[in-house]
């Protein structure tokens, strides 16, 4: 059996999943979720480079760079604000984070 | 290629990186009041090369200006100019004036001017991460206090998810119709009976992104959070320009590629215009933090933007043209108020604190009068005439339903924002406000006589919304 786009497409699609799953269902720790906000990207990465090749269009690839790099912004920025909410509540307990709800 | 369409962008980025040079090499006591100054010129700047230039196309389809993107992004540079000035004093009296806050938000507006302009999926999304990641530090900003970094951890996780479903969105349009650019987007999806599921799938992922960043329900969860942990000028930066450019950018997506789609997609729209006008109006009722009230006062009125788009003709695009200048304006002069909430030099944020400011400060609590009465829909001040021209839109496309809606919400809003006008004036009085600098001062008078006499000169804005949505509907 050969691989197509709709296998590409599949996986994308469970590991997209599994990164929403990943931030709604966890109760432990909030570096947990910024992997799966890394899976998201990654799902759309696989998508993206899917598609391209099927179309046979670059634009899907030169975005997946672009999407990479915003990736890695994105993570150093959320693993900074992880470090900042350390320092003040010692906790990075997902649970622990609702100082203000309502 | 017609790169010099991209001007006011180049001009913010360059003086965003030189600013950040100069505030780190330059280390005066006052490094941070500079850069702020400097931050303002370079908004200045930008406006006046968004006034003077032409329209077109450029960077093969990438970037688009016309009258609707110059008329976006000048509002965009006037909220951030008016948060600027408010943060320069509130930053000094809270002891975090560091001269980062206001490369950051330079940079935030960048990425929103470049949402303004976008006229492919790609440049869409960079312009909206380069504003949500300066977002996500400013909300975080002051670092030592631990409601403003949980502002900021809150705000990072749910935008990185909004825009991560957004970016899946985009693969799919990408795929299923084999381009990113909206002109050519528009012609893959001119036969409504023809759009393959996958391209539909991909628009409503993105339609959730953008509902997400206008935080309307069911995606406004991040929204009384932010604004009630993040530092004022922020909370206020965060109403203003973030909501108009992403407001901007749904109208032009809708509009544009998927306009063909529209009808399809009404109801989808009508249905969040709706939750959005009545959880505004409902969960606002039991707040006691005066910025949970904004939060959802915004979600309300975001709804009431949404009827606009949800007629789809140019009196509705229009109307959402018109109503975003005006909140934009009343949310800076009750930002400003709250801005002037503090007591023995610690700030203050609950709604009986007002209590007595009618007599201890009647200028500052006029303003707010006529920010709480505009934000209600009290006729004769401006947020009756956003509305008005937003309803009107609606019942000329027969939308009554939507219409009778909104003015119901509105009655049950005026309710909470009646109750804040009666603390102020009729509850016990409490000790007068610390005094308020200059500053908020000129900002809180600007934008409240805006408010006030909207209806003496209501011409120019409304002429220049007309020629924005006749360009942006073609």
């Amino acid at each position: 059996m050969a691989v197509g786009l709709t296998h590409y497409l599949v996986v994308a699609a469970i590991l997209l999943v599994l990164g929403v799953f990943g931030i709604f269902l966890n109760r432990k720790n909030v570096i947990v979720i910024l992997m799966s906000v890394e899976l998201i990207l990654l799902s759309v990465n696989l998508n993206l480079v899917a598609f391209s090749a099927a179309l046979g269009d670059l634009a899907g690839q030169v975005f997946a760079l672009f999407v990479l790099t915003v990736a890695a912004a994105e993570a150093a920025i959320g693993l900074a604000i992880v470090v900042v909410y350390f320092r003040n509540r010692s906790t990075i307990q997902v649970e622990d984070v609702t100082l203000m709800r309502g | 290629m017609n790169w010099q369409l991209a001007w006011p962008e180049i001009a913010l980025a360059v003086c965003g990186m030189a600013i950040l040079i100069f505030g780190v090499l330059w280390k005066g006591r006052s490094n941070a009041f500079a850069c702020s100054m400097l931050t303002a010129g370079a908004f200045l700047l930008a406006a006046l090369l968004v006034l003077s230039q032409g329209g077109g196309l450029g960077y093969n389809g990438l970037f688009v200006v016309d009258p609707f993107s110059s008329y976006l992004k000048l509002l965009i540079l006037a909220g951030a100019a008016l948060s600027l000035i408010l943060s320069v004093d509130w930053n000094e009296r809270e002891g975090f004036q560091r001269f980062e806050f206001p490369v950051l938000m330079l940079f935030s507006v960048t990425g929103m001017m470049v949402m303004a302009s976008a006229s492919n999926l790609m440049t869409l999304y960079m312009g909206l991460e380069l504003q949500s990641l300066a977002l996500y530090v400013l909300a975080a900003f002051n670092r030592d206090d631990a409601r403003s970094s949980e502002a900021g951890l809150k705000y990072f996780v749910l935008s990185a998810l909004a825009s991560g479903l957004l970016l899946y969105g985009i693969s799919l349009c990408y795929g299923f119709s084999g381009t990113m650019n909206f002109a050519d987007l528009a012609k893959a999806a001119a036969n409504p009976a023809g759009v393959s599921p996958g391209l539909i799938v991909g628009i409503v992922f993105v339609l959730v992104g953008l509902a997400f960043k206008i935080s309307a329900v069911p995606f406004h969860m991040w929204t009384p959070d932010v604004y009630e942990g993040a530092p004022t000028p922020v909370t206020l930066f965060f109403a203003t320009s973030p909501k108009v450019a992403a407001m901007g950018l749904l109208l032009r997506v809708m509009v544009g590629p998927f306009g063909h789609l529209l009808p399809q997609l009404q109801s989808l729209i009508v249905l969040i215009s709706i939750a959005s006008m009545v959880l505004g109006a409902l969960a606002a009722i039991g707040q006691t933090n005066i910025k949970r009230l904004m939060a959802y006062s915004s979600i309300g009125h975001m709804g009431y933007a949404l009827i606009g788009l949800a007629a789809g003709t140019t009196e509705g695009i229009r109307g959402v043209l018109i109503y975003l200048v005006i909140y934009v304006f009343m949310t800076v002069a009750t930002f400003a108020g709250i801005g002037a909430m503090r007591r023995n030099g610690r700030t203050i944020e609950k709604i009986s604190d007002l209590a007595g400011l009618g007599r201890n400060d009647p200028m500052l609590a006029l303003i707010l009068v006529i920010c709480m009465f505009s934000l209600a829909g009290i006729p004769l001040l401006s947020g009756f005439f956003a509305k008005l021209y937003i309803f009107l839109a609606a019942v000329q496309v027969g939308m009554w339903t939507l219409a009778v809606i909104g003015v119901l919400t509105s009655v049950i809003g005026a309710f909470y924002y009646i109750r804040v006008i009666k603390v102020m004036y009729f509850d016990q009085p409490e000790a007068p406000f610390d005094r308020r600098p200059a500053s908020l001062s000129f900002v809180a008078v600007a934008a409240g006589l805006f408010t006030t006499f909207f209806f003496v000169f209501p011409a120019p804005i409304i002429g220049a919304a007309q020629v924005a949505a006749k360009a942006l509907l073609g």
